[in-house]
């Protein structure tokens, strides 16, 4: 203990050790335990299995699928974050409550409804289906398909983060920048921009984590076409059906790698945040 | 620049920020927008600067109508309540933005904004903070910098938002002075919002009283202190102490030398308009309840007993050493003359 | 703070953000809406009444319900010892903590999946010591749904925690309370708030989830078959009609969700953010 607190607000020391143990074992048990888990399962055939696990075609063609669908799901989102943030938090209209929620929306529903909503849409009895059979567009059980599933789950990722922390920095450095005779892009790129970077990644990195990871709404509109519509969460669970375990753990490893990175990076971004938030208070004073 | 404001009126919801407004600021005065919190001076200097529009009414920069134009091209430069200097820049680059910012065509070369920050700088007296960034800043750099950084724009109209509201005391003593000593050198038509009279009176060449919306009273400092167009201006405007005629004895105003008029039920009366004597036996008005030096004044608290009820408290103000040559003690009845009051309804 | 009047670009914003919401959002859902008023109420009564139905229902909110339990207990344990104590490696098993939102639930899913079952690591211990099968029973289901969990609860309580005055605690304690009754009431009401907002967050994920769910879960119907599932199951078999009625009802129980842990949360603001 850095600080000694006194004894009236502080715990007995048994009951202190007590606590600790008990949330690091739930820590270990349920969250460490997991990550070494993906490590020896997908490493217990030797390294030359796990490597040509990770070079089939299959695995290569869902690696490349995910990434295609996180190029095209985390820019669309954070452009719509963007001005879905500079509209609410620098603006007033009635309905805003409204539409915060809306965003919010999709955080709470089930993934699975996330991928049937679309499959009532396209699918073939949906109601543009009869339509795009006609003209021979393929969107369910397709790339689109699983582009827009995951359009839909990260939808709120970038919105969220930016909204509160637009608020709290403020406008008066943006009406500054534009009484000194900045345009509107000016002001945004040399004020509001540098101003909620760190927010803006972190939104960007969690939208990243949720494309690339999201199986169950794409798992409705996938079809499980290897090698086609194969994202490397679905890639995992053929493999693990088909008793490839390490072939499953493989691919495993490497979403589990990309959210260990995530966690790393979430946690610098928070603290730069904090530092930022700290600053704009100071500066408010 | 001169400013002319027509018919201004500004609606938040229910709350009417801005009842007609009309004002006419000539070129090169320095003026302070004085009224309590949430009279609307604020809304009004942004409204002058264009970072609001005015519901309906008309705003005249040297005689040419802005109502609609952008706060770019007013030619304004403004002084943010919070400074708003932009944080992730340093300050050098916080008062060359205004000239980066501009088109290409009009833009400075580099060595030109270079020159024109570091003069501003000087200006300013802070030439040796130009790579620091505004966290580092005490808040009277960070306003005296918020200043460089409008004034670098050559603004025709310097519009301050409770210029001095965050600093500390002693800090603002220094820089109401040093405001004043610039707008000399410059010469720019500058106004300034502001909830503290003392600033005001201090400070600005023309003050404007703004309370609920609209203006009260526009004149020099010294006229609204020595003629104050109404109660709210005289209790607003240094201490005031106020006698009702319904309520205070006519006798007792009689008494202390102050002829009641034909017109007027409500006397105002500054604190050093009221002359105190040793009371000749019998003749007290008043009596001593406690005094407070203040620098070379001295403050008297008298109490005079009401007709029927509590005694009411007044007070007076005196240079000290009269004050010890009448050397009075706490409970002792005092004559009271009262030399001037405004009379109001 | 007061809004702005002339800060550019309301309308661009305000326009993509609703064409947006509609294309992904609004347009998507109200299909499902429109499909369902294709059933008629019998049908739909029907479909929802089935007994498989009824049981995916009530494993799934039963295991909810249960997992947020815990899920809040054990969440609450670990804010405060996350909070309130130091000890080596703190900060890295407070990153930690995000692991279930951070690892896809595929991942998650097998992981536990492998280490739950009689021969993992884990389960095969719990299997000796309690005699009790973890992986493809339903217990399964409630521990994925601890897993996935554990951090609303955590993430929602820290804060709150860190924010506590201490000097109410050493106001209870120099009037003579001892600690268990300065935890019970004087933390504990201010915590509370706090509790339910994450137990109510754990919950709603809970209820939706899949991926982490359907390989632990051993997926039995009426008795280990979660509710997104049964909608998937219909799906693959083409029963359209069946999915939607049940998506439906799944939407509108992630509505009443959402507005309760909205009002949560305006209750947690007044209370606990000390504002």
């Amino acid at each position: 203990m850095i600080r000694r607190k006194p004894l009236s607000v502080s715990d007995p020391t048994w009951f202190r050790y007590l606590l600790i143990s008990l949330s690091l074992a739930v820590i270990g048990l349920f969250l460490v335990l997991p990550l070494w888990t993906v490590l020896t399962e997908a490493f217990a055939k030797g390294w030359a299995s796990y490597r040509d696990s990770l070079m089939h075609p299959d695995a290569l063609a869902a690696i490349r699928l995910t990434l295609l669908t996180a190029a095209v799901a985390v820019p669309l989102t954070t452009v719509f974050g963007i001005a879905a943030a500079w509209a609410i938090a620098r603006f007033d209209f009635t309905g805003k409550n409204l539409l915060v929620t809306l965003i919010d929306l999709p955080f709470s529903v089930s993934p699975v409804i996330a991928g049937l909503i679309y499959v009532l849409v396209f699918g073939a009895q949906g109601w543009l289906g009869p339509w795009l059979a006609a003209h021979d567009i393929k969107i369910i059980f397709a790339v689109p398909g699983i582009i827009l599933a995951t359009l839909f789950v990260t939808f709120p990722f970038v919105a969220r983060e930016l909204i509160p922390l637009m608020q709290e920095i403020g406008h008066e450095e943006e009406e500054a920048a534009l009484s000194l005779g900045a345009s509107p892009w000016q002001m945004f790129f040399s004020i509001t921009l540098p101003n909620i970077k760190w927010g803006l990644l972190y939104g960007i990195l969690l939208c990243n984590a949720r494309a690339m990871g999201e199986f169950g709404a794409v798992s409705v509109v996938s079809g499980h076409i290897r090698g086609l519509t194969n994202t490397l969460p679905l890639h995992v669970e053929v493999t693990y059906d088909e008793y490839d375990f390490v072939g499953s753990f493989a691919g495993a490893s490497l979403l589990a790698g990309l959210a260990v990175v995530t966690l790393v990076t979430k946690t610098f971004l928070e603290w730069k945040q904090t530092q930022d938030i700290k600053t704009a208070r100071l500066m408010s004073e | 620049m001169s400013i002319t404001l027509r018919n201004i009126k500004k609606q938040f919801g229910d709350f009417i920020a801005l009842n007609t407004i009309n004002l006419e600021i000539p070129e090169g005065e320095l003026v302070a927008l004085l009224g309590p919190s949430g009279c609307g001076k604020t809304t009004l200097l942004r409204i002058i600067a264009g970072l609001e529009q005015a519901d309906s009414g008309q705003v005249f920069l040297q005689g040419d109508e802005v109502t609609d134009q952008p706060v770019k091209s007013r030619q304004i430069g403004f002084v943010f309540q919070h400074y708003a200097l932009f944080r992730h820049m340093t300050v050098f680059d916080n008062i060359a933005f205004g000239l980066r910012v501009k088109p290409k065509a009009q833009r400075p070369s580099k060595a030109e904004i270079k020159d024109k920050v570091h003069a501003l700088l000087k200006l300013v007296q802070l030439d040796w903070l130009a790579g620091r960034f505004p966290e580092q800043l005490s808040g009277g750099q960070r306003q005296r910098i918020a200043l460089a950084r409008a004034l670098a724009v050559e603004p025709s109209v310097l519009l301050l938002d409770e210029p001095f509201g965050a600093l500390d005391a002693s800090v603002r003593k220094d820089l109401r002075l040093w405001l004043r000593h610039l707008h000399h050198e410059l010469n720019v038509t500058s106004i300034f919002v502001t909830h503290d009279q003392e600033e005001a009176m201090e400070v600005a060449s023309q003050i404007v009283v703004l309370n609920k919306g609209h203006i009260e009273q526009q004149g020099s400092p010294s006229d609204i202190y020595d003629h104050p167009a109404n109660p709210f201006v005289s209790q607003f405007i240094g201490q005031t102490n106020v006698f009702n005629l319904e309520q205070t004895d006519t006798f007792w105003l009689k008494n202390s030398g102050l002829p009641t008029p034909q017109t007027g039920r409500v006397a105002h009366v500054r604190p050093h308009d009221i002359e105190l004597t040793k009371a000749a036996n019998g003749a007290a008005q008043a009596v001593l309840k406690d005094w407070q030096q203040l620098g070379g004044l001295i403050r008297v608290e008298l109490l005079k007993q009401e007709a029927g009820g509590q005694p009411a408290t007044i007070f007076a103000e005196m240079p000290a050493e009269q004050f010890r040559q009448l050397s009075l003690q706490k409970g002792e009845g005092v004559a009271v003359r009262i030399r001037h009051a405004h009379w109001f309804h | 703070m007061p809004q702005s009047h002339i800060l550019p670009g309301f309308r661009p914003a305000i326009s993509l953000t609703l064409f947006y919401l509609a294309l992904i959002v609004l347009i998507p859902l109200s299909a499902m809406v429109l499909k369902t008023f294709q059933l008629s109420w019998d049908q739909f009564l029907a479909i929802l009444t089935s007994p498989r139905v009824i049981a995916s229902f009530r494993v799934t909110f039963g295991s909810a319900l249960l997992a947020a339990s815990v899920a809040g207990v054990l969440g609450f344990i670990i804010a405060w010892t996350l909070v309130r104590y130091s000890f080596f490696g703190k900060r890295m098993f407070d990153a930690l903590i995000d692991l279930p939102f951070a690892l896809p639930t595929a991942v998650a899913g097998i992981v536990l999946a492998t280490i739950y079952q009689p021969s993992g690591l884990i389960g095969g211990w719990i299997m000796a010591v309690f005699g009790v099968q973890v992986a493809y029973k339903p217990l399964g289901i409630v521990f994925a749904m601890v897993f996935i969990g554990l951090p609303f609860v955590v993430r929602t309580i820290e804060p709150v925690l860190q924010e506590f005055d201490t000097a109410m605690e050493e106001a209870a304690a120099s009037l003579g309370a001892n600690r268990w009754q300065t935890f019970v009431e004087v933390i504990l009401p201010n915590i509370l708030p706090a509790a339910l907002t994450g137990f109510a967050l754990a919950f709603a994920r809970s209820v939706g989830e899949y991926g982490s769910i359907i390989f632990i879960a051993g997926n039995m119907p009426y008795i280990s078959e979660i509710v997104p599932l049964l909608i998937i199951t219909k799906l693959e078999q083409y029963d359209y009609a069946g999915a939607t009625a049940i998506g439906l009802v799944m939407l509108l129980l992630s509505f009443v969700l959402l507005l309760l842990i909205n009002l949560l949360q305006g209750w947690l603001r007044r209370r606990g953010g000390q504002l």
